[in-house]
């Protein structure tokens, strides 16, 4: 049977091996055929000689989750020959370096093993180790030209895009395109019959990761002051940030640099300037992960007591400890929510995909200003630094930040006495001022036990004035922060609950079950707290699941804290081996927990 | 402890700057430490420092961790913001305030505490960074806050209030600052306003950090016989090495002719430096002749104090950030975002 346009192929080589270009290229080739792609880099926490694989998932459907099923894996790594070839579905293909026997006692009934003797042809046609090494992998990606009916005319001009400025690469790159297209045109049953063919579906959209995009919104929404401490997988968002600065925000005549970007001592002291600089006025922000997230809990609460707006990204990792630190997780939710000691809660968005990433990532930043305390971006290492197709970003020039209340000089002269936490608009929010105002504007910061007029205070109600009103603030983000998005079908009786990225998973699952008859709902959760429209779509489902990716249930157990539902009555599907979830796994717990069942 | 209100009474004759504000305009709420505490007199030569220098004070902003020494923030320049933060962590929060908004003249008071045990690491790094504050440690040797335990500046043989001895070596903060590139450098003595002022006022005009160890003993906790950091064995051990006078932007330079060993350091805003030493082989320009000469003097058993060193060409972080002299907080939004065409071109970056 011949699938065409949806099927999904693994490549298992050895990191530092320069093969994240040539899994690129594939990514990008079939991108530009118009035919919907994703990828999942699953590579080790190591730089150089470990295995590491890229999953390429190609879906005419436009299905962005990781793949359930495997067709042909190309093993260039002999270390992990035995782990892909039990990785193939039953009747896929194996594509092997056959410079070097296969050893028999691997081999597999009921697959297909091809051989290409990628590294014999390599050391014929190139010079030194370091080429033959890196050419391999070019060499690999064209015979999938030829396997899986890439355009060579695409493949060609995006190498040409990529190397037309050095000639010597790029004749070089084209010659090991054509030794494993060639070879595989000669030699091997071309297409196989799962294959590729032209679509138009993805002229509007673009291949991103979350990282960039959350830099990207960070530069959109205004910020200037960017500190962190280097962390995977939260590193390349402060280095796409500091490579836009360098593209817009850098005055060509005069070379001044309109942004600050610290990289600091550690942690905490990223904390720790984000809110000095939020303190002053700027649109600040850290972008860490778990580890840092702990670091940072003294100044979180600092933050939250004092009222000062910050934002913070975490691209959450496998925990705990250093744990899997190039494994997804989202095993952060409870800790976020609940950062630092004493009563604290935070404001927290979760982005299913980096489209949405661009998005909360500006509104994160209007919500520290309206609501001036630290705010949460949860995205997670698959949303951070796996290439996601999604709709171009696109910006309203009419955006306008939203500083909040802040009180300038007139402002001032126009009031009476300024009291830092009064709070009289009765939102929760009192109305700030910044330093070098002057006037009657100045006051005075304290972690300590403060009144509203932020002057100390050891005194029971003036402290409880203080903290209720933090309380009010909170219940006013929920009025604030983005809805939860619903994706409903006719007289749904079962509810699956879900957040960031486990969407993709989540709604082709509800989409395989309808077709098994079954009606689910979806509502996948964009914030904290939680908005009425969360407790009415729990109370109205006879049954609702919780799908998320960590061991203990954090958002079942934070929906059953702040909103009362009965906790148990709400049914776990938790994945947290560390790979992004697939849909495979939300529709074998569905369907085994109905069955298990008593009608 | 007391806390007493002082009448706000305003004495007709007090004098006033060129601001037009009288010293009183300068000072904060009252003091809340014990009768006697360093730290108050450090408190007070700060505003007498402030009040001369005629700064403006809704353009500063101080800035503070956690200890007695850092509750003094609340005691002076009630017109400015203030920001006491956590503990040790004072320089970041600074560091971050500075690069928003450097026009502000940020002025942290930290502990030995704080600055030496839990906040080692943000000091040297503001240090690294240069960025541009007032840098003071209220050093008496202890914990004030939590009651008198040792901190990190205590010397070796130096008695605790119960008599027990401190064994481990202790961290000068001058030592280390100079160490790491500090790019001005002093210690003083709380007891000694006269040598603090022009001290405090040099510090307030330098182009980056501005690291000044006060000696500032702690009354309650760490006063008696056998402290190295009370009142009586800082008087008999401080050296004054050298001595630094601070000229206004205003004052002509000119040197008599008797005093060639005089150094002059120009200041980044048009203010001047003179420094006078005790030993004419001490250069308070040159990083190596300071800790040398600091270091000899300590294997004596004496305090050097003074502004030990300076650079002139300092660089702060702004400097190296090559950000604009105009706070980055004042930029305008059109500045910041690169808008839709911007983004819709990026975007082919993308496919
Ligand atoms: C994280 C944390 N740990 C401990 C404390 C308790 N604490 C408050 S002040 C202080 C020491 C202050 O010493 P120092 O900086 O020398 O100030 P001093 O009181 O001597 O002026 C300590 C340990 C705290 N506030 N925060
Ligand atoms: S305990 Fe010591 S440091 Fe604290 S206020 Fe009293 S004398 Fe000063
Ligand atoms: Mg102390």
């Amino acid at each position: 049977m011949n699938r065409v346009n949806d099927f999904a192929f693994k490549i298992g080589t050895v990191n530092g091996t320069g093969s994240a270009s040539a899994n690129g290229l594939l990514m990008r080739s079939i991108f530009r055929m118009g035919i919907p792609v994703t990828g999942k880099n699953i590579f080790p926490s190591n730089i150089q000689g470990l295995p590491t694989w890229y999953e390429i998932r190609v879906s005419k459907d436009g299905y962005a989750a990781r793949p359930s099923d495997i067709d042909l894996v190309v093993a260039m790594n002999p270390a992990t020959y035995a782990e892909d070839v039990a990785t193939v579905r039953a009747g896929g293909y194996l594509l092997y370096d056959s410079s070097w026997p296969m050893p028999k006692e691997l081999l597999r009934e009921g697959i297909t093993i091809l051989g290409i003797p990628f590294g014999r042809m390599c050391v014929e046609s190139f010079e030194g180790d370091r080429e033959r090494t890196l050419l391999r992998n070019i060499a690999y990606a064209g015979a999938l030209t030829a396997l899986l009916g890439i355009d060579m005319a695409v493949v060609e001009t995006l190498l040409e895009e990529t190397y037309g400025k050095k000639p010597k690469l790029l004749a070089a790159n084209h010659t090991a395109i054509r030794l494993g297209h060639d070879y595989a045109r000669e030699h091997l049953p071309c297409p196989l019959p799962f294959h590729l063919e032209p679509m138009n579906a993805t002229s509007d959209s673009i291949l991103m990761d979350g990282n960039t995009a959350c830099a990207l919104g960070a530069i959109y929404a205004g910020a200037t002051v960017g500190a962190w401490y280097p962390i995977t997988p939260a590193t390349s968002l402060m280095e796409a940030f500091g490579a836009f600065c360098e593209k817009y925000r850098v005055d060509k005549e005069t070379g001044e640099r309109r942004f600050a970007i610290l990289q600091a001592e550690d942690e905490l002291a990223a904390a720790g300037i984000v809110i000095g600089a939020g303190w002053a006025g700027a649109r600040a922000f850290t972008n860490t992960s778990g580890p840092g997230i702990s670091l940072m809990q003294e100044f979180i609460g600092l933050a939250y007591y004092t009222d000062i707006p910050a934002v913070f990204f975490d691209i959450q990792r496998c925990g705990p400890a250093t744990g899997m630190p190039t494994r997804t997780q989202q095993a952060d939710i409870l800790s976020l929510a609940y950062a630092s000691h004493g009563d604290t809660k935070h404001p927290i968005l979760f982005p299913a995909n980096p489209g949405e990433a661009f998005e909360l990532a500006v509104a994160a930043f209007d919500l520290a200003d309206r609501l001036q305390t630290p705010i949460f971006v949860a995205t997670d290492l698959d949303i951070g630094m796996n290439d996601w197709m999604v709709k171009r970003l696109s910006w309203n020039d009419a955006y306008r930040p939203d500083r909040g209340k802040v009180l300038d000089a007139d402002a001032l002269d126009r009031i009476k006495k300024f009291s830092r936490y009064d709070d009289v608009d009765g939102d929760g929010i009192a109305a700030r001022t910044l330093p070098g105002v002057g006037g009657k504007g100045a006051y005075f910061v304290r972690g300590s036990g403060h009144d509203k007029h932020a002057g100390y205070t050891e005194n029971s109600a003036a402290y409880k004035e203080v903290v209720d009103r933090l309380l009010r603030k909170f219940a006013h983000a929920a009025t604030i922060v983005p809805k939860p998005v619903f994706t409903l079908q006719d007289d749904a009786e079962i509810g699956l609950i879900t957040i960031g990225g486990c969407d993709a998973a989540v709604r082709e699952a509800a989409d395989r079950l309808r077709k098994h008859d079954l009606a689910v709902d979806v509502m996948r959760i964009r914030a904290f707290p939680f908005g009425e429209e969360v407790r009415e779509f729990i109370e109205s489902h006879e049954r609702v699941f919780v799908i998320e990716q960590n061991r203990d249930g954090q958002l079942r157990s934070l929906l059953a804290i702040e909103l009362g539902v009965p906790r148990d009555e709400m049914i776990p599907i938790l994945d947290y081996g560390g790979m992004p979830l697939t849909a495979k796994v939300v529709v074998d717990a569905v369907s085994s927990h109905l069955a298990g069942v008593p009608a | 402890m007391t806390s007493i209100a002082k009448p706000p009474v305003r004495h007709p004759s007090l004098r006033t700057n060129a601001l037009g504000l009288t010293i009183r305009d300068y000072e904060g709420g009252m003091s809340t430490l014990c009768a006697g505490c360093g730290h108050d007199s450090v408190t007070a030569a700060l505003v007498q420092a402030a009040w001369e220098l005629a700064l403006p004070p809704h353009r500063a902003a101080k800035m503070s961790g956690i200890g007695c020494s850092s509750k003094t923030t609340a005691y002076f320049m009630k017109q400015s913001h203030g920001f006491n933060s956590v503990h040790g962590r004072m320089p970041s929060v600074t560091t971050g305030a500075a690069a928003a908004n450097r026009e502000l003249t940020y002025i942290g008071i930290s502990g030995d505490g704080d600055s030496l045990s839990i906040g080692l690491g943000q000091m040297a790094h503001a240090i690294r960074r240069n960025v541009n504050m007032l840098y003071v440690i209220d050093n008496n040797g202890v914990y004030g806050l939590t009651k008198g335990q040792f901190s990190a500046s205590a010397d070796i043989g130096s008695k605790s209030k119960r008599g027990e001895p401190n064994e481990q070596p202790p961290i000068d903060p001058v030592l280390m600052a100079l160490a790491i590139g500090a790019t001005f450098v002093a210690r003083s003595f709380s007891g000694d306003k006269k040598q603090l002022v022009p001290i405090l006022k040099a510090g307030l005009s330098h182009h980056g950090l501005a690291l000044i160890d006060v000696i500032s003993p702690c009354v309650t906790f760490n006063d008696h016989d056998g402290s190295t950091k009370s009142y009586r064995y800082t008087r008999e051990h401080d050296l004054e090495v050298v001595q630094a006078d601070y000229v206004p932007i205003v004052a002509e330079i000119t040197l008599p002719d008797s005093e060639s060993e005089v150094r002059t350091v120009q200041m980044h805003d048009g203010s001047a430096i003179r420094l006078r030493t005790t030993a004419p082989d001490y250069d308070p320009t040159d990083r190596a002749s300071a800790v040398a000469h600091i270091r000899a003097c300590q294997v004596r058993g004496e305090i050097a104090t003074g502004l030990l060193f300076v650079d002139g060409e300092s660089h702060d972080m702004h400097d190296r950030l090559k950000t604009p002299e105009s706070a980055l907080v004042d930029l305008p939004f059109s500045q910041l975002c690169p808008g839709a065409k911007a983004l819709d071109s990026l975007m082919n970056r993308y496919r």
